[in-house]
């Protein structure tokens, strides 16, 4: 894109593409903070007056809020630490040479391709229930006794889950920046006198800072809107223990059939991704420098 | 001090034997150059030094005491890798500082060896630059500080001018031999450049098919190559070989002599020959001659020759310059 005509030129080109994302982003949204200043209910769908911004006060005002707030964040901060955190440790032991590494590299890939629905089913029927479920089991044959994880600790049970979707998404982003590290590199640490904590705590992990960034940015967005796992385990019960800003949005929606007030809940929760999205880059965006 | 003896030391990968039992005496304040074919096995011996990998029989003795189950960081020794391998993330005093970090040393002791290091290596400077924000030459120098701060026993270098272009790689040779003379510690450097060999080393061992072909002097190498393959492999161009009858003449299978111990003429001489490719470099001149009934033989003349392609020239060996060698390639003395 040197001269002004190819510039002109690429302009042209990309125009309909950018349109059509514009056009794509723009009419959902503003569709939305329409709809987010009226009293709509789909009770009494004919009769819409224009009312403000008392769908915004209602919804923030609303105690089920600030629990959801909370909820969200805990269900984001919770599930990046396990996947973090596990997510590297696996690549550690995935990248060592043993009998069968490919076959438990590709083991380890597997929940990824589960959908979050059946995911979330068969961690509800066949693993939490404090009946049947494996874990209750073994934890009756440990002698701890089974938990009824979505009675008594339900948000915990959904960020395991979430968890179990999301560590394979980490683990092969962090195998992969883990095996571009040079071999070389670990030698000379050795021969400098670094032990193997040493190595991992000076070379291995600020050569993984990049791509820890990259795990943390794009699930933070996913994370945000989790809903699916919700919605077939617990329905953001019991109470509103498990009810995250997703989950609220569609419940004021659908359960109570309020489309102004899901849709300034909608508007809410962009806003807070925004929020968070801006802390983030703010803490950890350095690292993307190259 | 910095002495390191091998002792009939082995090194195979899966079935095939890289290093055959080679046996080595390094002294104290030495520097010793590996020069050898690229694949003979000098990084891997090297490596097998450092600890970096393990022998599979033998005995490495470092400073007197047996070293071969060693960790490489208890063998006191430091390397300088080809790559560099600096640490990409640290500044460079953290890169130099890392060594001494590691060894648990207070931060005022470390700041005095990183600003003594510094100094020696004129890096003072860059202190604070990242890796990536450096030259070759200075990348190289902060290797060289990482590896000097530990006060080893002995300095590994493996090929470390091989990335560096001609001029810098004649400055950092004279820098590296500088070093040395300051440092008076053992340095074992390996390279396939057989200049830098020569005008660096101590003692030269040069290595084939992992075996050693012959350690002693550069001068010592030149003029008594033990071998037809040291005799080859040392000195630049390439020494000739002639087999056939005009050996025999000699009472040996193959005699080599170096183009620089040939007279030329134009009227009369032992070996007639066309002139082919002549190689001109201001001092010297190199003529490629195609001599009759034997084979292509190169000549060391000085700058100005008047010589053209297809020209006839008498070639002369020096009588006292003729390396002779039996069948088996061995130097007859
Ligand atoms: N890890 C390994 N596994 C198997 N074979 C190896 C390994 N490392 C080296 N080799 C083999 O050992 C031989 C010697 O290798 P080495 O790296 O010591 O050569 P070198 O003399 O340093 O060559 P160069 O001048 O090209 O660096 C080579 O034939 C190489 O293929
Ligand atoms: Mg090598």
């Amino acid at each position: 894109m040197a001269t002004l005509q190819t510039k002109s030129a690429a302009r042209m080109m990309m125009a309909p593409a950018v349109i059509a994302l514009l056009i794509w982003m723009i009419v959902p949204l503003s569709l939305t903070l329409y709809f987010s200043t009226l009293n709509y209910n789909l009770f009494n769908p004919a009769e819409t007056p224009f009312i403000g911004l008392m769908n915004y006060k209602f919804f923030l005002s609303d105690p089920a809020f600030l629990t959801a707030l909370r909820n969200t964040l805990a269900l984001v901060a919770g599930v990046l630490v396990i996947t973090v955190g596990g997510g590297i440790l696996l690549a550690l032991l995935l990248d060592q040479e043993f009998y069968g590494v490919t076959i438990v590299r590709l083991l380890v890939i597997a929940p990824f391709f589960v959908m979050p629905t059946v995911a979330a089913l068969v961690w509800k029927n066949m693993m939490m229930n404090p009946v049947y479920g494996v874990i209750g089991q073994f934890l009756n044959w440990v002698g701890i006794g089974a938990i009824d994880w979505f009675s008594n600790a339900p948000l915990t049970a959904i960020i395991i889950i979430v968890a179990w979707q999301w560590l394979p998404f980490a683990t092969l982003i962090l195998l992969t920046a883990l095996q571009s590290l040079s071999e070389e590199q670990k030698e000379a640490a050795e021969m400098d006198g670094a032990g193997a904590l040493s190595i991992f705590w000076y070379i291995t992990l600020p050569h993984m800072a990049r791509a820890i960034t990259v795990v943390i940015l794009i699930q933070t967005i996913f994370l945000l809107s989790i809903f699916a796992e919700i919605y077939v385990t617990t329905s953001g019960g019991p109470g509103l223990q498990t009810t995250n800003i997703p989950y609220l949005v569609y419940s004021q929606a659908l359960l109570q059939f309020d489309v102004g007030g899901a849709s300034a809940g909608g508007v809410v929760a962009v806003v807070l991704a925004n929020i968070v999205a801006f802390f983030l880059v703010r803490l950890i965006g350095k690292n993307l420098d190259a | 001090m910095g002495n390191i003896t091998l002792d009939k030391v082995s090194k195979s990968f899966g079935a095939t034997n890289v290093i055959q039992s080679v046996d080595l005496d390094i002294e104290d304040g030495e520097f010793v150059v590996f020069v050898g074919p690229s694949g003979c096995g000098k990084s891997t011996l090297l490596r097998l030094i450092a600890g970096l990998e393990d022998v599979t029989s033998g005995r490495i003795m470092i400073d007197g005491t047996d070293a071969t189950g060693l960790a490489p960081a208890k063998r006191r020794l430091s390397m300088v890798f080809q790559s560099y391998a600096l640490y990409p993330h640290m500044s460079v005093r953290q890169n130099i500082a890392f060594p001494l970090k590691m060894a648990g040393d207070d931060r005022a002791v470390i700041d005095r060896k990183v600003g003594d290091a510094a100094r020696i290596l004129n890096l003072t400077d860059y202190l604070d630059r990242k890796p990536r924000q450096l030259s070759g030459g200075q990348r190289q120098r902060v290797a060289i500080g990482r590896a000097i701060v530990r006060e080893p026993e002995a300095f590994l270098f493996d090929e470390p001018l091989s990335n560096l272009d001609a001029a810098l790689r004649v400055n950092m040779r004279l820098e590296i031999s500088e070093l040395h003379q300051q440092l008076k510690t053992t340095m074992i450097y390996v390279t396939h450049d057989q200049v830098e060999a020569m005008t660096m080393a101590d003692k030269i061992v040069v290595l084939s098919a992992g075996r050693i072909e012959q350690v002693g002097s550069p001068l010592d190498l030149y003029k008594r190559p033990a071998n037809r393959f040291v005799a080859g492999f040392i000195g630049s161009p390439k020494m000739n070989f002639v087999e056939g009858s005009e050996a025999g003449r000699y009472g040996a299978a193959v005699i080599g002599i170096r183009p620089e111990h040939l007279a030329i003429s134009t009227t009369e001489g032992a070996w007639r020959g066309t002139v082919g490719v002549s190689e001109q470099l201001g001092s010297d001149t190199f003529l490629h001659v195609h001599v009759d009934g034997i084979d292509t033989i190169t000549a060391r003349t000085g700058g100005e020759v008047v010589l053209d392609h297809g020209d006839t020239v008498f070639l002369t060996p020096q009588p006292d310059k003729i390396h002779k060698f039996d069948a088996q390639g061995m130097a007859i003395r």
